[in-house]
């Protein structure tokens, strides 16, 4: 095999032998800020699912930038959950702690902004501080329907209240919170209404406070505020040698769709089918064409080192654009806590 | 053979044209949960139990039916009938109520159901009849014919707190359930040829009947015959047994054995013994016996020596061939049967006979073994009664004996609850004594509890290194499961039974012989030995016992088999020739290994694909295709008559049957590992072993048992990956483990030597989560003297007004409440028990307070737990019953036992945080790291298959299937990653998530089925810097469990010792152990006390030392016995 551009990571069939030779980008000129600051683009590519995706483009930035982003937001940045459980009474099938944990997962609507951290040794009993506790409430009886549908036995027409959903957790304001947050259930409840929490029948009841505060997904992955926050390098695939005719069709498929086009060039002869790159951007990076032995000739597929297309998928409470500025400045305190620590040494 | 291996060509040819004509059958494996449908996967234990409490009791009390005795010959007690009922507790006195079994288990009661009878009996002159009389209970299987469970829907099932998967067949006896363990045992009543350890060939007879059991041989010894018995001292010349039993000519006995030449010559040394021996006539014969016999310590009989003998014949030797009249004319064909096969054996060594071949053996199930136990029992209750009679008919009395009043019904009762709860078969006739019959059922996991329903235990010696009995035998196909047995010294020995596998039970055995003697079989009372003998005949045998003789054998097989197939036979009754003895053998007894086939006829199956559409729409049954003849059940030996083609395009010219599934070869265990054909064996082997200890869910009713120990999975998953059989055994209702996503590489170095690599996050997010159920359990007994125990409500402090520590959790009543949390040392329960029991407190009845000493529950272990329930109740003997149920949530932790489905298991290595985990161009991080170096020495290739078609079943939404011998095809599971945009071989793209860097290799990663396994550090760690000690040697005590020390043992002590750090011995074998400061005596070398020498005594010259206690211990003991140690000291400068 040929070897390729060295400024690209070649996807071999078997290894990506050049792996590590693209840890740092700039190589042998020194470092400068300004040359970072003029080589580094941010480019916003797709904003979707109601606001809470947003794919961007990070350019000319060294993989380890691009990766102290992702991991700062999947757990320095911090959120709101459910942290405390105060179960009154819970006569339903599940058991106290797993009703905890689930509840601990629920995701929260609240601006972890607007809140402090919770004082150090967590207090045992209930009064908490309405600058660092939201509280919310559960309560839940599930009875027979007094109306049931005629001749049905599913569990949802002849009881009610036998699905305990997210929606029935409701806020209930603390200290001053009542004033401060006018908007309420609108701004702090539960993020999903239709979370199932626990299933139930007759007799069973379920009554619970809790209390959800700030805090960050090193400690547990409920306080990660992104579903996933990840990046990956940009595939570009060069054809070596032209692809036609039926060789073209079989090369289409085997990259993902919209990555291959085929031209029709009259001046190729009777099958005038020639295969172009279309767009690889969105290709998996499957590597299929591997399987076939005459096209592998004729593709080199690489990556871009130092073009990262991120994508962050927030839980909700905040957009990801907020999100990812929110790392920027985690990572920025960060850095200034480390130089102060090196000034400290000297 | 050769004659095969020339028409190799023929046979090809012919082959080639039955593959064209063969058709693939569709779906032909829904055969198998229609075969499973009938009665689940322990229709044996259940067949078994059902036929001993329907048709096997009413037998045994006809057998036993008079009760005579020796003071009144008029006096006669007479069972007319028994049946068993449904299962009831005793609500009150005299009012009895139905019971389930589930409530059995939480009040520890038997689940057992009265037996009674009907009698005829005498009283003075009168003739009484009484009806439902009781006579004990007897422990019900659960899904027996009489158990309340029987053929109820899943919805009344439920009501009755009762799994609709679990599979019955086992017993609860005090609220355990217990299982009664398939037996496997050596052939009774056949002739077996055994090479005994000198060499002689040696023709064996295990016979048994309902009376006795008794093994009869026939030795080929220096060129003659001999019989060898118990009875007598020495071997026996077999023609003075011949000529006892009244074959006096030499010629006649020549005739029974066969008049071929190389038997004449081989037996004229016998004959010619017995001449030397001067026994000629019958009378001659019997003396001789006589004289033979084993010397009696009690000679009681009254019989003269010709009846005596003639009885010994008649009973105890070959005890199942019926002697009628004295007429020993079978008895003796049936000795010259031995003696021929002795001969043949003599010339061809390989007629001998395989011990380990599966038709040479039969398993004993719950059932038979109940039947013995019973019988043993009735026997006893009727010797008893026979006594009281005997006792109290001469007596005179007001009221007339009456027999009824003095029937108790406790012994049978607890006989059988006794053997069932203890496992100790005492069977007194038979001088039988076996411990371990009997298992608590293992409920640690739905397949454990499965799986202990299909074990099958060998009476062969576990310590014994043989290979023979433990290796695996051909004749296991379909049987037995190749894969499922333990590994260590049960290898082999406890094996499991495959998927189809069914056990017969007894067959009526009169109908057989009257279709048998229709059939042309002649009787061999009426022959001659030169006619029995004939080339041109075949023997027929029935159980063992001769029928006759039979001129045209095929025909007697095929029209035997015809109406076998046509429902006319029991269907469970085979037939098959052995050639090289010329006979034909008719199986009809209990316990023989079968299993379904499908009928193939002129090279096609009788099973067409419109037979398998009615059967999947539900206009055909199991029983409909036996019934029809399209399928029927083969055993061990007629499987051996038969060519039986694997799948349908193997089916040639000669083929009579056809493999309904490959898959069903395997047992439950075994059926759970996707792709087992791929696999190195040993691993399925351990899989098995494993499988049996993840956690997961035990039933739909695991909520409402309050078992010792149960493990629960928070969030169970069922397999991406599933197999036919996971499907037909409820696992996918009932799952034990959670789909991982894995990602095959190595990570930092905490992932060698198998250890696993968790994702933080997908901990927190509930993976591998679990529960651990524990029981709290206590009594409140009323004692003999009117004391009871009681339990009192919190104590208060008085100073705070609250309940002190140990007691706050505990409600007035003084049981802790539902919901609290148990910490270490908290009371559970506050009983306390009066301090005298057996005395009466105060004789002259005064009223005062007993006085009590506290005997609380407490809760021991080191991290708490929550209390779920809490249970009032009684028990059988109406005392309170107490029970707690405690549950911990646990989540995975370093130290942790993971299993994936192919005998891989690991610990836990390292929790990584989600952020360190590497992940994909899609961003999924995996769930865990699973090293590579667990493959190439494994060969888990099905382990890479399961990962690549979970892969695909997750991108498709579908489950794959990885069904031993079949499952998704990996080409096809390849097609339809790449469809989804994956790479076909299931490597992906990989980020560091340390560096954010590329990965240099492609990763193989995808869904993978793990198990948790019950193994968990939070149960095992332990360490001690101070605590308890022994009472005796005042050494630290041993054992976990006991906050035991860490021992320095004697090789580590070795170590120390060759290193040379004697300070560190001193410190670890005394300082920290048992120091102890004593007073020597200086002048004696004795031990003295307190400074005072109490054999000089003197004070003057007295010293300190430090030694162990174990020593000083030693010194005085040895005082003890007359032993002086005296210590001479020196000071350690001199």
């Amino acid at each position: 095999m040929q070897k390729g551009d060295s400024s690209r990571i070649i996807l071999e069939e078997y290894a990506i032998s050049n792996a590590v030779e693209h840890s740092i980008v700039q190589e042998g000129e020194p470092w400068s800020i300004e040359k970072f600051a003029e080589n580094l683009k941010v480019e916003i590519i797709r904003e979707g699912d109601n606001g809470r995706e947003l794919e961007f483009d990070l350019i000319g930035c060294a993989p380890a930038l691009a990766n102290a982003f992702r991991r700062i937001l999947l757990s320095e940045v911090p959120s709101m959950a459910i942290e405390k459980v105060f179960i009154r009474n819970n006569t339903s099938l599940i058991q106290d702690e797993v009703l905890a944990h689930r509840l601990g997962l629920l995701p929260l609507r609240a601006d972890p902004r607007l809140f402090e951290y919770p004082a150090l040794p967590v207090s045992e009993d209930e009064d908490a501080s309405d600058q660092d506790t939201l509280r919310y409430e559960l309560k839940v009886t599930c009875s027979l329907n007094p109306h049931p549908r005629k001749d049905s036995r599913r569990p949802e027409d002849i009881y009610i209240n036998d699905n305990v959903y997210s929606r029935d957790v409701k806020w209930v304001p603390l200290g001053q919170q009542a004033e401060i947050y006018p908007k309420g259930e609108e701004q702090l409840g539960v993020l999903e209404s239709d979370i199932l929490i626990c299933k139930m029948r007759p007799g069973q009841e379920i009554h619970a406070f809790m209390h959800a505060v700030k805090g960050i997904g090193k400690d547990h992955a409920k306080f990660s505020p992104v579903a996933t926050a990840t990046y990956r390098m940009l595939p570009e695939i060069k054809l070596t040698k032209p692809v036609k005719g039926e060789m073209a069709e079989r090369l289409k498929g085997c990259f993902s769709p919209g990555v291959i086009e085929i031209v029709r060039d009259k001046k190729n002869g009777p099958d005038d089918r020639e295969a172009r790159v279309k767009n690889a951007r969105y290709d998996s990076c499957s590597r299929n064409v591997f399987r076939h032995n005459d096209l592998k000739e004729c593709v080199q597929l690489t990556r871009v080192p130092d073009h990262f297309i991120f994508t962050i998928e927030s839980l909700g409470a905040l957009p990801p654009a907020v999100l990812f500025l929110e790392a920027v400045k985690t990572l920025k305190a960060k850095c200034r806590t480390f130089i102060e620590e090196i000034d400290n040494i000297a | 053979m050769g004659e095969m291996k020339s028409n190799d060509y023929n046979s090809l040819k012919r082959a080639e044209k039955f593959r064209k004509v063969a058709k693939h059958i569709e779906d032909k494996w829904k055969l198998v949960p229609a075969f499973l449908k009938g009665k689940g996967l322990v229709k044996q234990h259940i067949d078994s139990f059902n036929y001993f409490i329907n048709v096997e009791i009413k037998k045994i009390v006809k057998a036993n039916e008079k009760v005579l005795s020796d003071a009144d010959s008029l006096f006669y007690v007479k069972y007319l009938n028994v049946y068993i009922g449904t299962p009831d507790v005793e609500e009150s006195f005299n009012v009895n109520r139905i019971t389930t079994p589930h409530e059995c288990r939480l009040r520890d009661l038997n689940y057992s159901a009265p037996i009674s009878v009907d009698i005829e009996y005498t009283r003075g002159n009168q003739r009484i009849i009484r009806n439902n009389l009781l006579i004990g209970r007897m422990p019900i299987m659960l899904r027996s014919s009489n158990c309340v469970l029987n053929n109820k829907s899943h919805f009344e099932l439920a009501k009755m707190n009762e799994c609709p998967h679990d599979p019955g067949g086992y017993f609860v006896i005090n609220g355990q359930e217990k299982v009664i363990l398939i037996q496997e045992q050596k052939l009774r009543n056949r002739i077996i040829l055994e090479e005994d350890n000198k060499g002689c060939i040696v023709s064996s007879c295990n016979s048994s009947t309902h009376e006795r059991k008794t093994k009869t041989n026939v030795v080929g010894k220096g060129g003659k015959y001999y019989m060898r018995h118990n009875i007598f001292q020495d071997d026996i010349p077999i023609v003075a047994v011949f000529k006892a039993m009244g074959i006096v000519s030499d010629q006649e006995i020549m005739q029974l054995i066969g008049t071929e030449e190389e038997y004449m010559r081989r037996f004229s040394a016998s004959l010619e013994e017995c001449h030397t021996a001067n026994v000629f006539t019958q009378d001659q014969a019997i003396r001789y016996l006589s004289n033979r016999r084993k010397q009696k310590r009690f000679p009681t009989s009254k019989m003269g020596v010709v009846d005596e003998i003639k009885d010994i014949l008649a009973i105890n030797i070959l005890s199942h061939v019926p002697v009628v009249d004295f007429n020993f004319k079978v008895k003796a064909t049936y000795i010259a049967l031995m003696i021929r096969k002795v001969m043949q054996g003599q010339i061809d060594k390989t007629l001998i006979d395989d011990r380990d071949y599966y038709g040479n053996k039969r398993l004993e199930l719950a059932g038979s073994l109940l039947s013995l136990m019973f019988e043993d029992l009735f026997k006893r209750f009727n010797w008893e009664l026979k006594q009281i009679a005997d006792k109290n008919i001469p007596k005179i009395k007001a009221a007339q004996f009456d027999i009824v009043k003095h029937m108790r019904q406790d012994q049978i009762t607890n006989g059988l609850a006794f053997a069932i709860s203890s496992g100790n078969w005492t069977i007194k006739r038979f001088k039988m004594e076996r411990q371990g019959v009997t298992q608590v059922l293992s409920r640690l996991s739905y397949i454990s509890a499965l799986g202990m329903m299909t074990r099958v235990n060998s009476q062969f010696e576990k310590t014994r290194k043989v290979s023979g009995p433990r290796s695996l035998q051909p004749s296991q196909w379909g049987m037995m499961c190749p894969s499922d047995t333990p590994e260590g010294e049960g290898c082999g020995l406890v094996k499991n039974l495959a998927l189809m596998t069914h056990i017969t039970t007894e067959v009526e055995e009169e109908p057989i012989i009257r279709l048998a003697y229709n059939l042309g079989v002649e009787n061999v009372n009426i022959l001659g030995g030169e006619e029995i003998n004939n080339k041109n005949v075949y023997m027929v045998f029935l159980n063992g016992n001769i029928l006759g003789i039979t001129k045209n054998y095929i025909r007697l097989v095929n029209v035997f088999r015809l109406l076998r197939r046509k429902a006319m036979i029991n269907g469970f009754v085979s037939i098959y020739p052995q050639h090289h003895h010329r006979c034909v053998q008719i199986c009809s007894d209990g316990g023989r290994l079968c299993r379904p086939y499908i009928i193939v006829k002129d090279g096609e199956s009788l099973v067409q694909q419109k037979h398998i559409e009615a059967l999947k729409h539900g206009f055909k049954t199991f029983d409909d295709f036996l019934h029809e003849g399209l399928i029927e059940f083969l055993d061990v030996n007629e499987e051996n008559d038969s060519s039986i083609a694997f799948n349908e395009s193997q089916i040639e010219a000669g083929t009579t049957h056809l493999e309904v599934e490959p898959f069903t070869l395997l047992g439950v265990c075994a059926g759970l590992v996707p792709y087992p054909h791929h696999n190195q064996s040993p691993r399925n082997t351990y899989q098995c072993a494993m499988g049996k200890q993840a956690m997961g869910t035990i039933g739909y009713n695991q909520r409402n048992r309050i078992d010792t120990l149960m493990y629960n999975l928070v969030y169970p998953q069922a397999p991406m990956v599933k197999s036919r059989t996971i499907e037909l055994i409820n696992f996918d209702k009932l799952p034990a483990g959670q789909n991982a996503t894995v990602a095959v590489m190595s990570y930092s170095g905490y992932d060698i030597e198998d250890a696993l690599i968790l994702n933080k996050a997908a901990i927190d997010r509930g993976y591998g989560r679990c529960l651990v159920y524990r029981n709290a359990k206590c009594t409140l007994k009323r004692y003999a003297n009117q004391t009871y125990d009681r339990i009192m409500g919190p104590m208060i402090d008085s100073n705070s007004k609250k309940p002190i520590w140990k007691h706050e959790i505990i409600d007035n009543d003084g049981i802790a409440a539902p919901g609290e949390m148990v910490e270490n040392k908290k009371v559970m329960v506050n009983k306390s028990m009066p301090a005298a029991t057996m005395n009466p407190v105060n004789p002259a009845n005064v009223q005062t307070q007993p006085d009590y000493c506290d005997v609380p529950v407490l809760f021991k272990g080191s991290v708490p737990a929550y209390i779920e329930k809490v249970m009032v109740s009684s028990n059988a003997d109406d005392a309170f019953l107490i029970k707690l149920l405690l549950r911990q949530t646990r989540r995975p932790e370093i130290g942790d036992k993971f299993s994936s489905r192919h005998g891989q298991k690991g610990v836990t290595g390292l929790i990584v945080e989600q952020e360190d985990m590497p992940f994909n161009d899609l961003g999924i991080t995996p769930d865990m790291i699973m090293n590579p170096h667990g493959f190439p020495s494994r060969m888990t290739v099905g382990k890479l298959i399961e990962l690549l078609a979970g892969k695909a079943g997750v991108a498709e939404g579908k489950f794959h299937y990885g069904t031993a011998f079949g499952g998704s095809k990996v080409e096809d599971v390849c097609e339809e990653l790449v469809k989804h945009g994956y790479n076909y071989m299931g490597k992906d793209f990989f980020y560091s998530g340390i560096t954010g860097e590329p990965l240099q290799a492609y990763i193989y990663s995808g869904p993978v089925y793990y198990q948790k396994l019950k193994h968990m550090v939070q149960d095992k760690m332990h360490a001690r810097a101070r605590g308890p000690r022994a009472v005796l040697t005042r050494q630290p005590t041993e054992g976990r469990a006991k906050e035991g020390g860490l021992r320095l043992g004697e090789m580590e002590r070795d170590c120390l010792i060759g290193y040379g750090a004697s300070m560190m011995l001193i410190e670890r074998l005394m300082i920290s152990s048992d120091m102890f400061d004593v007073d020597v005596c200086n002048t004696c070398g004795l031990m003295a006390y307190r400074g005072w020498c109490h054999s000089c005594q003197t004070s003057a010259s007295i010293s300190t030392i430090s030694i162990p206690y174990s020593c000083k211990l030693l010194f005085q003991e040895l005082q003890s016995m007359n032993i002086v140690p005296r210590l001479t000291l020196k000071n350690s400068g001199d």
